[in-house]
């Protein structure tokens, strides 16, 4: 059996080669060639299997002589000879590209979004009190400042007012948690809103950019922080109203001037506004009542007194048929 | 000599242009090997657990110190670690865990979001000091903002044990006080920590979300009431 010697060989020559290599450095491939002679007249599966030795070892000598050579570079290239070898450093390798390539990107796009949050606190005041002004120049386009630290910060701020609401008025969220709804409810409407806006203005031709919108959006969320902090504190459902159609209502009319003022023709006008101005007023009346006095009335009729007016009438039931037999049976007395 | 003759012979021309002749072209280079370095280094290895495990929490001890005496020392930035700060968030979300461990209502806090708001808070804060222009490394600041939580876990440890004198006006103005407090604090010390990394003029920018995310912390710990 050509087995025979094969075998033998690969048990001794990782000890050889290795010996060898502690002498010579490194050749141990021509070693094994010469080795490999005595297995002439074997089957081509013998040699099939030979020549996968024959690499197996090539690529324990590969190692050994790299390792020892203090040059730990050449360890992986010799030893990526073999094929499976070479397929899994091939996904090692392509794994730690795409790892490496997306903590890349990541330091990238902070590079790339760096422009957008360049900035001076004066100018956020300023932003920050200009999102209550309504322009008053429709003819000429306003100038939106493209920057989106404003409307960040103003986004989180009302994540964190939103949690405050939904924690005082002990909202219950089946399925996920309370932070995970107000992230999403705020962020979404941002992000979700300030889209179609965007895709509204491309189907009316409006000259605004995708970061305008952003950021004209997320400034008009300043509007709704002040409102939503105030009313959750004080519940008072008149001044609610009051601060929503006024502070409300006066971000809104800014964001439509700009709007308008970027806009030509009277439908794009009135469909990109309306659109606008719905969602956005809407938006404030639903974060109010939706956290606030729904879930009042919701835990008022599931704890308070209200559960009994049911019972009432499901022990009525009985009793009112009960009369109306009775009066049945009068009916028919008199009759009688 | 002669070996620095023969090498120029091929850049003859070349030589008479640039370099004069009378300047030798000689020195020896040699390449740095450390072969005793590895031996030299401070080597972990063949000592107790105990010692390591008692090493790292006096670095962390060392640090709380820093934060609860905050004198723009460089020392929980040069070597940060976030041992520290997983221990104090463990910590506060295991004493606001109470509240709602066995009622239905999802009113008070429960582990899982104080985590979620004290890491996710961090790393927003930190992306937004970097996107400023901040010179602050990503876990640097991690650890900073960390660490600064120590005056609110207190605070609610301080909390916790005046609730169990009971819950009435007073105990809410002493919680109020003790929440106030560590609240400027904390937010005092991270300030004093992260400004200098800052470009000068953006600091406001930076500090507000810092102090928005101690705040919501702060005020879970102010509406914090453990479950009858």
């Amino acid at each position: 059996m050509s087995a025979g010697p094969g075998g033998r060989n690969t048990n001794a020559e990782p000890w050889g080669s290795f010996d060898d290599n502690l002498i010579q450095g490194g050749g141990s491939a021509v070693i094994d060639m010469e080795n490999m002679d005595d297995t002439s007249g074997s089957s081509f599966e013998d040699m099939g299997e030979m020549h996968q030795r024959m690499k197996e070892e090539e690529e324990v000598a590969a190692e050994a002589a790299a390792a020892e050579e203090d040059d730990g570079e050449f360890l992986g290239m010799k030893g990526l000879k073999g094929q499976l070898g070479r397929q899994v450093a091939d996904e090692v390798w392509q794994a730690g590209k795409r790892q490496a390539s997306r903590a890349f990107n990541l330091y990238a796009n902070i590079d790339i979004l760096r422009p957008y949050f360049d900035v001076e606190p004066v100018q956020v005041r300023s932003r920050l009190i200009e999102s209550m002004i309504p322009g008053r120049m429709i003819n000429f386009p306003q100038k939106i400042a493209g920057e989106l630290y404003g409307p960040l910060m103003l986004v989180f701020t009302l994540v964190a007012i939103l949690l405050h609401g939904m924690k005082t008025s002990g909202t219950v969220i089946r399925e996920g948690t309370l932070m995970g709804t107000a992230i999403g409810t705020c962020f979404g409407y941002w992000l979700g809103v300030s889209s179609f806006v965007y895709f509204l203005a491309y189907l009316v031709n409006a000259q605004i950019t995708m970061l305008q919108t952003l950021s004209l959006l997320g400034y008009g969320l300043f509007g709704h922080c002040i409102v939503l902090l105030v009313t959750y504190n004080i519940h008072f459902h008149f001044l609610f109203y009051v601060l929503w159609l006024l502070i409300g209502g006066l971000s809104t009319l800014r964001m439509v001037t700009a709007l308008l003022s970027r806009t030509v023709g009277q439908t794009p006008r009135l469909l990109l506004c309306g659109t606008l101005s719905v969602l956005h007023m809407l938006f404030l009346l639903y974060l109010h009542f939706a956290y606030h006095r729904i879930v009042e009335g919701l835990l008022d009729t599931l704890e308070g007194p209200n559960l009994s007016p049911m019972q009432r009438v499901a022990r009525d039931v009985p009793e009112l048929t009960f009369n109306a037999t009775v009066r049945g049976l009068r009916a028919l007395v008199r009759a009688h | 000599m002669a070996a620095a003759d023969e090498s120029s012979r091929p850049f003859a021309g070349l030589s008479d242009v640039s370099i004069s002749e009378d300047i030798p072209v000689e020195g020896d280079i040699s390449v740095p090997v450390g072969p005793s370095r590895r031996d030299d280094e401070f080597s972990t290895l063949d000592e107790p657990v105990k010692e390591t495990i008692l090493r790292d929490l006096r670095a962390v001890g060392n640090k709380f110190i820093h934060v609860l005496y905050p004198k723009r020392s460089s020392a929980l930035l040069r070597d940060w670690d976030l041992w520290g700060p997983l221990l104090l968030c463990v910590t506060l979300a295991l004493l606001l865990q109470g509240g709602a461990a066995d009622s239905d209502d999802q009113g008070g806090p429960q582990f899982a979001e104080v985590f979620v708001i004290v890491w996710f808070g961090s790393i927003v804060i930190t992306l937004n000091s970097k996107l400023l222009g901040g010179t602050i490394s990503f876990f640097q600041s991690l650890c900073v903002l960390g660490y600064c939580i120590m005056p609110l876990t207190a605070a609610m440890a301080v909390c916790r044990i005046v609730l169990f004198g009971g819950s009435g006006p007073v105990s809410f103005a002493v919680r109020l006080v003790v929440v106030t407090v560590s609240f400027g604090w904390s937010t005092f010390a991270s300030t004093a920590f992260l400004a200098d990394s800052q470009p000068p003029n953006r600091k406001a920018l930076v500090v507000y979300p810092v102090f928005l995310f101690y705040f919501v912390i702060g005020w879970m710990i102010l509406a914090f009431a453990p479950s009858q």
